[in-house]
């Protein structure tokens, strides 16, 4: 009996998907989902694709990008860098002949295990707000694009923010800064530019580190209160950062000098630690909410109609999800403006890595997409392939994120040969000759 | 009827100590491998090779290198993916610190720090024993990671900590294609399992499984234990070495510490329980049923259209799935898969007659 019924669900899986695979669309550009909705990190990955997700369903509702619909699949990771491989080498050939047009992680460890996939699958690879910093580098990265903020434009965007609250980037002589940092390769990538900034301003940085997974952090808080620092840096990940918060306010340490970095400004970073973190400080490349037009947009379009992809419809303008709508804009528009190019047809992954090196937005774009405010003006080029380098600070209230500043910019041009020197040692160790940038339209 | 040993004889002792006694199983072995280096290369594609064939060679050789310890010398461990972690970092040092080292003698020197690091948390097993021994080597698990993030001289001190892995080439071949790994894969392993079979089948893998089944009795008859012990701890390091090496550096193509981490351990843990215990052929079974098993309910589900379960949904109904099936098999036959296989080997001589 059970293995008829077996039987019989398993020939209707295979007709149904007979069924799909003869119901294939030729006008559709593909993106694989590499998603996580299981695991320690579900939290952030399903708002993050979710938000995606409805972006892509958004898009196609309103006639897709110049009538090429959009399509995707999913492949869960967990966050597992092997099960990462195996979605990407699965996926990346496209869908019912539709053509990939990047692959968008969420993972810094995938992300480096599918660096040089990407590169020989010329599938460009999108680490927004986290990667390889060096791959900022285009002319030796040609298919990696850490958007809008890589890991270093964001410390050297923290200090320029404490820098102005001093009332100016001189003033930071003397002053103590502690970095609390996760005891992980993630954690650690920012201590040498860190050093480096501490050097240039005269500022006293210390750096501490919290061991994995971060929930005891006692002996840290008592070494930042004998310190007296005017402000701790908080580069967290997951459980540490409302330890943090809490250890704080027990050793009395005022939570509004504390600034969380971008893994650590969520609502689930901030609301776990209660009233421990009301005035807490997070940087943020995208405020959250729901006033944009974009996401009142996908509100009306998408998510009213039932076709919304968050489980819980309470998490809709959250940190998270908002990235995964900010993330689907660039996708997106990558793909307009190299439709521009190639024509109005889906689009190879080559191409489409034409389109990112080509992003432009504007104020007068992002007003058009409903969008001003939500995503930072950006430009890439052939040689920067981060574009942007602007966080927002915003400060939570106890209940949700409140903004407390415009757009602070990165030194970018401080940080620009840290980068390139480490992206040549790469092209040596590869064997990889940069592009000529010049020479590249 | 096909699997006769009659009319098979052995005229010379020599013949008779053979690994495959019976011709068949010989011609059987001689077509898998030509179908593994040949047909397979010619067959397969890049997710095959990628994401497929090269994990699964990669934990199956982890897997011999646990069944050693574990499975014949009756060593419990959970360090097994420390000793990948140092193999792996340790060949990546011996190819970025002694320029022009070809890549099988930094892997095999990957392989020998293991096998030193394994020496050292093996130290206490002529003390303790069973579950202790296991916690005791837990110890390893934890300070090899802890080690490798903290120094970053381990890392080249590459800021994040991840490390690339260097140009494959061996005598001039570029082996950077997915064939070209698959094949080097292969190889490394094919010869390793060749060597870990007649190790078993030596004195020490003689003197291994007698210390496992009572090692009071095997010191009597004048086994050396400490020896016999810390040298299964140094073979299995290598082996697990070997597959770090194989693991960071033809399949995933980097490496972190957090890649080698406790899960790690049970995974391979758990290829030799399901493959089976003091099996060669088990570690294959094994790592077949926990690499491609998930791959391949995964798979199925992709085929189902989209939108009707649930995203989430359908990833945690996968782990059910894969959990009542490990139950399954483990009901059905306690001593693992390598077992189901010799029953169906004995049936197949005596086929088609019952008895």
């Amino acid at each position: 009996m059970l293995k008829r019924s077996l039987l019989s669900s398993l020939a209707l899986a295979v007709s149904l998907s007979v069924a799909t695979l003869t119901a294939q669309a030729d006008n559709e550009q593909y993106f694989p989902l590499q998603s996580y909705r299981v695991g320690p990190y579900a939290a952030g990955g399903t708002g993050f694709f979710g938000g995606f997700i409805d972006y892509l369903k958004y898009v196609n509702a309103n006639g897709g990008v110049n009538g090429v619909k959009l399509t995707w699949s999913e492949c869960e990771t967990e966050y597992v860098v092997e099960k990462g491989v195996e979605c990407y080498e699965r996926l990346k050939k496209g869908l019912n002949g539709a053509p990939a047009a990047a692959t968008n992680p969420l993972s810094v460890g995938i992300a480096y295990a599918t660096l040089e996939r990407s590169t020989a699958d010329k599938l460009p690879l999108i680490t927004i707000n986290h990667g390889r910093t060096d791959s900022t580098d285009g002319s030796v990265f040609p298919y990696v694009f850490p958007l809008q903020l890589n890991p270093y434009s964001e410390v050297s965007a923290i200090i320029n923010y404490i820098g102005q609250q001093a009332g100016g980037l001189d003033q930071l002589k003397g002053k103590k800064i502690v970095t609390l940092y996760h005891g992980s390769p993630y954690g650690k990538e920012t201590n040498e530019v860190l050093q480096t900034l501490a050097d240039k301003y005269g500022f006293k940085l210390t750096l501490l580190e919290v061991p994995h997974p971060g929930n005891e952090q006692q002996s840290q808080w008592l070494n930042i209160r004998r310190e007296k620092p005017d402000w701790v840096i908080l580069r967290g990940w997951g459980v540490m950062n409302p330890v943090a918060l809490k250890t704080a306010q027990k050793v009395g340490f005022p939570a509004d000098h504390i600034i969380g970095n971008i893994w650590s400004n969520s609502e689930d970073d901030a609301a776990p630690a209660g009233a421990a973190a009301k005035g807490f400080i997070a940087i943020t490349t995208h405020p959250t909410g729901t006033d944009f037009p974009v996401l009142q947009g996908i509100q009306q379009q998408v998510v009213a109609r039932g076709n919304g992809d968050l489980a819980d419809p309470k998490r809709f303008g959250t940190v998270y999800y908002n990235l995964g709508v900010v993330n689907g804009i660039l996708n997106v528009e990558a793909v307009r403006i190299a439709q521009e190019k190639f024509g109005k047809q889906p689009l190879t992954g080559e191409q489409v890595r034409w389109g990112f090196e080509h992003l432009k937005l504007d104020d007068a774009r992002l007003k058009e997409l409903g969008a001003l405010g939500l995503v930072q003006p950006l430009q890439l080029s052939c040689s920067d392939h981060e574009g942007g380098g602007a966080v927002r600070f915003q400060q939570w209230d106890g209940s949700q994120w409140k903004l407390i500043s415009d757009w602070v910019q990165a030194d970018r041009a401080l940080l620009r040969p840290i980068i390139e020197a480490s992206s040549h040692q790469y092209a040596k160790e590869k064997g990889i000759t940069p592009r000529d940038c010049s020479q590249d339209s | 009827m096909f699997y006769q040993e009659a009319g098979q004889f052995s005229t010379r002792y020599a013949q008779d100590r053979r690994v495959f006694r019976l011709r068949q199983d010989r011609y059987g072995l001689v077509a898998l491998l030509l179908l593994a280096f040949v047909g397979v290369p010619y067959l397969g594609n890049d997710y095959w090779f990628s994401a497929i064939l090269i994990p699964f060679l990669v934990l199956s050789l982890a897997g011999l290198g646990l069944n050693l310890l574990t499975g014949y010398a009756g060593q419990l461990s959970l360090g097994s993916a420390a000793f990948m972690a140092v193999g792996a970092f340790a060949t990546y040092n011996v190819e970025l610190r002694v320029p022009g080292s070809p890549l099988l003698l930094s892997m095999a020197l990957g392989g020998g720090v293991a096998a030193l690091v394994a020496v050292l948390f093996g130290l206490p097993s002529l003390r303790i024993k069973g579950f202790y021994l296991l916690v005791s080597t837990l110890a390893a698990q934890f300070f090899v990671t802890w080690a490798l993030t903290r120094l970053s001289w381990f890392s080249n001190n590459s800021a994040s900590g991840v490390i690339s892995a260097p140009r494959l080439e061996i005598l001039g071949v570029d082996l950077n294609s997915p064939v070209g790994r698959y094949l080097l894969t292969l190889g490394v392993v094919v010869a390793l399992f060749w060597l870990g079979k007649n190790l078993v089948r030596s004195e020490l893998g003689r003197n291994w499984m007698a210390v496992r089944d009572m090692d009071t009795a095997a010191a009597v008859m004048g086994i050396a234990l400490l020896k016999t012990k810390l040298l299964a701890f140094a073979i299995s390091g290598f082996f697990l070495g070997v597959a770090g090496a194989l693991w960071a550096f033809t399949y995933l193509g980097t490496v972190e510490p957090h890649g080698f981490d406790l899960n790690r351990s049970f995974q391979i843990l758990f290829i030799i329980i399901i493959g089976g215990l003091g099996s060669i052929l088990g570690n294959f079974l094994g790592a077949a049923f926990i690499v491609l098993f998930p791959v391949l309910l995964s798979n199925l589900v992709a085929l189902l259209p989209a939108g009707l379960i649930d995203a989430g949904q359908i990833e945690n109904l996968q782990k059910m799935a894969f959990g009542a099936l490990i139950i399954v098999f483990l009901v059905k036959e306690p001593e693992g898969l390598a077992r189901l296989w010799q029953k169906f080997r004995e049936r197949a001589r005596l086929w088609p007659l019952r008895y």
